[in-house]
């Protein structure tokens, strides 16, 4: 792998940047691998090279159906934050905030992770009280998270509004300072460099069409649109369509997918300082580096494998960002999309073995996979290199669902991870 | 947005009067005494997910509040049928070739 540093970039200049090769192969699939990982987004890519750098398992092949980061990577709203109330949650997430602060250099590439800062607003009592008892469980948890009264709030915020004649006035906001946002399609690429370096097969255009298994019942290979590959292990990271791969190895998992719409509006100047996020009245926004307002809307409330979502859903959110931030009402939108996201009963992920002897799974991240990308591939991984979770994982089992023990991020918040 | 029949209304509305309750057909077990935990999480919590069609319950909340089936594709999120509550699901051999289309 080319090192990139300064004296690269000073080098390649001379030749006008023409010869700076590709960032990864694009190798034939081989006969046989140790793991295989369905699905090139940034959690798939994510295990791939944590399983080649701390664990040493470097035989392993990355099959994508499309291009990889191309899925839910390339389509999030890009937030980083780790505020969550229930202690596995927070660990869990918590952990990738570790790993975010040193992911650029570790990966030797620019993820632009920007610690901006998360604002979630409270606009009703309720609000104001779930959001300062999420506070008091972070702060019991090791997880940074601070409240904010309005004019605290607008001091960080200026475009915010507070003032008190709008529907849902401003009563405060829970302000996490690690929080922020990252280049999403740069952390699938860091991933996919640093695994290809590491001996790491990504094969794009590759769909899985099968899971092959043997007598016993246990993992034998898959077979893709490039033929069959035997595998010793795999691991299943295929976000929205998760549910279509397992039914291939007969494995029933308690998902739905849902389409989620993002949009992005004409690039300006900065304008736009953190992350501010509403759940009650459902808008999320900041500003990417390139200038365009990054904005979230919510789900549909149907099972689609669409990639289109509803164009009320979206309106309803802009109703809600031009009631917050009056100076954008006269921006105009530039692009909208869906991707498919994988929700479980409970909104929070699964991250587990499966009954079937080698089949692992990481999925149901729903609306909010993106922050997790760094943490979730480190500890999948672990998981398929030891048969056995991480202790950070271990609550995130698909047998939760049969012992009651579920970590209940849906209650907690209703809407929005 | 969808367009959605309410086969009780017998008429077409926009998706907004109504809310989806997901998959169609599921039982709850007759006797909770004898139901495992394997047969619980099937009833609470396992769904078919299916990439294709799929027979879900849809409820008419800002009509005539009742509760009907629908047999929809997931991706192209076309309608192909709607039923009333406790008729039977239609096979997809029963249906005119253009439903879906």
């Amino acid at each position: 792998m080319k090192r990139y540093s300064f004296l690269e970039l000073a080098k390649n200049a001379f030749s006008a940047h023409q010869n700076w090769g590709r960032q990864w192969r694009s190798p034939e699939p081989k006969a046989e691998y140790d793991v295989v990982i369905v699905g090139a987004g940034g959690h798939g890519l994510a295990t791939a090279y944590y399983l080649a750098s701390e664990h040493g398992i470097r035989n392993v092949a990355v099959i994508e159906k499309g291009w990889l980061g191309g899925g839910n990577t390339g389509r999030n709203t890009t937030i980083v934050r780790s505020n969550y109330l229930w202690e596995e949650s927070a660990a869990l997430y918590n952990h990738a905030i570790g790993l975010w602060q040193n992911l650029s250099q570790e990966l030797n590439y620019n993820v632009m992770y920007s610690a901006r800062g998360v604002l979630m607003l409270a606009h009703t009592v309720h609000d104001v009280q779930s959001a300062q008892r999420h506070i008091h469980a972070n702060r019991l948890a090791g997880v940074q998270n601070e409240w904010l009264t309005p004019e605290q709030a607008k001091d960080y915020c200026p475009p915010l509004n507070i003032e008190k004649n709008i529907r849902y006035p401003v009563m405060g906001a829970a302000l996490q300072r690690v929080g922020g946002t990252a280049r999403h399609d740069a952390v699938a690429w860091g991933y996919a460099r640093g695994a290809d370096a590491l001996g790491v097969d990504i094969i794009q255009n590759c769909a899985v069409t099968g899971i092959r298994r043997n007598q016993n019942g246990s993992i034998e290979g898959v077979e893709t649109a490039k033929g069959y590959i035997k595998a010793k292990k795999v691991g299943v990271v295929a976000a929205g369509h998760t549910s279509v791969v397992m039914d291939m190895a007969g494995v029933r998992l308690p998902l739905e997918s849902f389409p989620l719409q993002a949009l992005v509006s004409e690039p300006v100047k900065p304008a736009f300082p953190c992350v501010v996020m509403s759940n009650t009245i459902h808008a999320y926004i900041s500003q990417s580096d390139k200038g365009e307002l990054v904005i979230g809307a919510g789900t549909d409330q149907f099972v689609s494998y669409s990639q289109a979502g509803g164009i009320h859903i979206t309106n309803h959110t802009i109703d809600a960002i031009c009631e917050l931030f009056p100076q954008f009402r006269r921006m105009r939108m530039l692009r909208n999309w869906g991707g498919i996201v994988d929700t479980t009963p409970d909104r929070s992920p699964i991250l587990s073995k499966t009954p079937v002897p080698g089949l692992f799974v990481n999925c149901g991240w729903g609306t909010g996979g993106f922050k997790a990308t760094p943490g979730s591939g480190h500890v999948f991984a672990h998981t398929i290199a030891k048969d056995e979770p991480h202790p950070i994982n271990a609550p995130f089992t698909i047998d939760r669902f049969r012992t009651g023990r579920l970590i209940d991020e849906a209650a907690a918040a209703a809407v929005a991870h | 947005m969808l367009l959605i029949y309410c086969p009780y209304c017998q008429v077409e509305r926009a998706e907004v009067e109504f809310r989806c309750g997901g998959e169609a057909h599921i039982a709850r077990p007759s006797d909770p005494e004898k139901t495992t935990d394997e047969d619980w999480v099937e009833f609470l919590y396992m769904r078919a997910n299916t990439k294709g069609v799929i027979a879900e319950r849809w409820r008419h909340i800002h009509g005539c509040g009742r509760f009907f089936n629908a047999l929809r594709d997931t991706v192209s999120d076309n309608f192909l049928t709607f039923y009333k509550t406790g008729e039977p699901m239609p096979t997809l051999e029963t249906l005119p070739q253009e439903a879906g289309k």
